[in-house]
């Protein structure tokens, strides 16, 4: 293997008929960084993942991964990745220890070095426990674990993981990040879709995509200063959220206005103009129980970013 | 390599055996088809219901009822009084056949004269009708042998006229009781096993697509043909596990007798396996589906093996354009294969002509799944 990044992505594009999925899109992620990759569903996320794992081939453009490029040597770039696919794609019917050793068989793992592996996995997921349950019996939070552990099984320098997260609790979710953070520190490149945005501060560098197209990329601190303007949170009753929100949409000072949780998030492009917000929303006969400036969140970048791409 | 093709053995034969359904489908399903066909089907028409109106009502008349009735073929359910009344037996079905002894039968025995009998056939159930009026001739013919008293006359002769009768004597080789289970349990064995490795297969690797677990196996290094060679072995080795049990059950149950090398069967079934398997193998790469691909494998494998192999209608018979059909049909041939070896016990000096085809068949259908499972997903 080269020196060069562990992925690398230039123009790459996937048409399918006349929908085009992914739309030149281009990135590179450095060797033992995780990547976040970011967008709404349907966005080409998992489309451009599965063209850098070889299960899809480009329409155009060019990708390398581990060295290999995706396009001429598909086979090799399959020897060089794991990949956790966004269903669950272990085998129901097998145990935890047969799924793994399965998995260990096909990355062409046999015997005693095979046997080793399958026991460092299941000490790494917290899996030896349920070692002879069947895959179909596990709880949503172990099948998770089970499906990295076969994915990483073969010690991968790349991993990719398509919404790995997707209907996990809280605390698994945090476990599970912790298993990402210490591969990564140990050199794995790992390349992770999620529309959790609490999930992106995790990662070393982000991309949002958008309807096939790269929007924005970087890091999430350089993605957060990069944002221009201020952030308003606004807490009224429950009751009055929504006329709230009508309200703000009609005022020329807010430059967009968003639901976050259960207060109203508003851009605006300077501080001084809060106060006539105020007024605006009393003088609509609304009582707000708090309005000030906050650091915006990834949430706000990523929200006013793709309201940027709708708006013109 | 190796172990690339062991582990998804391995993986295969687990999910069978862990699947209750899939091992009574595969297990179970040949031997209830070999049961309801081997009975449903057979062409043995025996103990059929016959009502005598006997207007002679001598002790001759009656012995003659007991020699149509002693060998089993026939068994008079009624004695009716009249023609009305037998007409009626037969309308409702009490009887399929009807004897009536005229009132001169005797005399005319007596008088060395022709004693003509009538049978009147319900020929609603044309195959039993004409295998039942088979039977007839045969037992009336045997009649000469009777006591000179005894002579019944039943040939139609043109009037007036002797003619010396041919003396006709039928030689029938390798059933010669004309058994239909020996006619039918090899062909049926043709028929299971095709159904058998186009289904059971389609649904392998349907499942794996439906599942989601073919991504993760695309994204592996495993190679198509490591697959393919994986997802066929198991079936390969449970469709001889069911030629066997066909074999078990033919021979020790139908009496079926094997004249042939076993050896030679088996061979030349794994070759026809290999065929279904490839068949199976292409439905699920193209349809990816488990239940549009087990519903097509058994179209184009249950309809032309029952229909168009001349297992139950001879080809010969058929269309010009059905026979042509026929000739894609790889069951025609292996039905050729397995008759021979069954009933005839020849070798390879006879069917290599049809080993050929089906070695040529299973290479191409293997061939043509192995394009189409490419294994990117577009």
């Amino acid at each position: 293997m080269d020196h060069g990044p562990a992925i690398e992505v230039s123009d790459l594009t996937k048409r399918f008929g006349r929908f085009i999925a992914v739309d030149r899109v281009s990135f590179r992620v450095a060797r033992g960084q995780v990547f976040g990759f970011l967008g709404p569903n349907g966005s080409g996320k998992s489309t451009t993942i599965r063209m850098l794992c070889g299960i899809l081939s480009p329409s155009a453009g060019f990708g390398r991964v581990a060295g290999f490029d995706i396009a001429r040597e598909p086979e090799q770039v399959r020897q060089h990745i794991g990949y956790m696919s966004q269903k669950f794609s272990l085998y129901e019917e097998l145990t935890v220890q047969e799924n793994l050793d399965f998995f260990a068989g096909v990355y062409g793992l046999w015997g005693t070095p095979a046997a080793g592996r399958r026991e460092e996995m299941l000490a790494i997921g917290g899996l030896a426990a349920h070692r002879d349950v069947l895959a179909r019996d596990l709880p949503t939070g172990l099948r998770q674990r089970l499906s990295l552990a076969a994915a990483i099984l073969h010690h991968p320098p790349v991993l990719f993981l398509d919404e790995p997260t997707a209907g996990v609790d809280p605390i698994s979710r945090r476990e599970f990040w912790d298993l990402i953070s210490a591969m990564a520190a140990e050199g794995t490149t790992v390349l992770v879709t999620t529309h959790y945005m609490d999930e992106a501060e995790h990662c070393h560098a982000l991309a949002f995509i958008h309807q096939g197209r790269l929007i924005a990329s970087g890091p999430p601190a350089e993605l957060k200063a990069a944002w221009q303007g201020c952030l308003a949170e606004v807490e009224v009753e429950a009751a009055a959220l929504l006329p709230a929100l009508q309200l703000l949409q009609r005022q020329p000072q807010a430059r967009e206005v968003a639901m976050f949780g259960a207060a109203l998030h508003v851009t605006v492009e300077r501080p001084e103009v809060l106060p006539a917000l105020r007024a605006a929303l009393e003088a609509g006969g609304i009582a707000v129980e708090r309005l000030e400036s906050v650091v915006p969140s990834l949430e706000d970048v990523f929200v006013s970013l793709m309201a940027r791409e709708v708006a013109p | 390599m190796t172990s690339r093709i062991w582990s998804i053995l391995r993986k295969e034969f687990i999910e069978i055996w862990r699947d209750p359904r899939s091992l009574a489908f595969i297990l179970g399903m040949p031997v209830l088809m070999l049961l309801l066909y081997g009975y449903g089907i057979s062409s043995d028409v025996k103990r059929v219901p016959l009502a005598v109106y006997d207007r002679d009502g001598t002790p001759a008349a009656r012995e003659l009822v007991r020699r149509f009735t002693s060998a089993d073929y026939f068994v008079a359910v009624t004695a009716v009084q009249s023609l009305q009344a037998l007409r009626d037996a037969i309308d409702r079905g009490q009887a399929r056949v009807g004897l009536l002894i005229p009132e001169d039968f005797s005399r005319n025995l007596g008088a060395n004269r022709p004693a003509p009998i009538q049978f009147v056939v319900d020929g609603s159930d044309s195959n039993t009708a004409s295998i039942a009026i088979g039977n007839i001739s045969a037992i009336a013919r045997s009649l000469e042998l009777a006591p000179r008293d005894l002579r019944p006359q039943v040939f139609i002769l043109p009037s007036g006229e002797r003619i010396e009768p041919i003396e006709l004597r039928t030689l029938v080789w390798y059933n010669p009781e004309l058994k239909s289970s020996n006619f039918l349990v090899p062909g049926l064995t043709a028929v299971i096993l095709m159904m058998l490795a186009a289904t059971v297969t389609s649904l392998t690797v349907a499942r794996e697509w439906e599942r989601g677990t073919m991504e993760g196996l695309i994204a592996s290094p495993l190679r198509a043909h490591e697959l393919m060679v994986g997802k066929i072995l198991p079936y390969v080795a449970i469709g001889l596990v069911d030629v066997i049990l066909i074999l078990l059950l033919g021979r020790f149950w139908f009496e079926v007798p094997l004249r042939g090398s076993l050896l030679l069967l088996l061979g030349s079934a794994t070759l026809f396996l290999l065929g279904g398997l490839g068949i199976g193998l292409f439905i699920s790469a193209a349809t990816k589906s488990q239940q549009v691909s087990f519903q097509l494998s058994l179209l184009v494998t249950m309809l032309p093996a029952l229909l168009l192999s001349g297992f139950f209608f001879p080809i010969e018979n058929m269309p010009p354009i059905l026979q042509a059909v026929t000739y894609l049909v790889p069951a025609r041939y292996f039905m050729v294969v397995i008759r021979g070896i069954f009933l005839k016990g020849v070798g390879l000096a006879v069917l290599w002509k049809e080993l050929v085809f089906l070695a040529i068949f299973a290479a191409l259908m293997l061939l043509a799944s192995a394009v189409k499972f490419q294994k990117r997903i577009t």
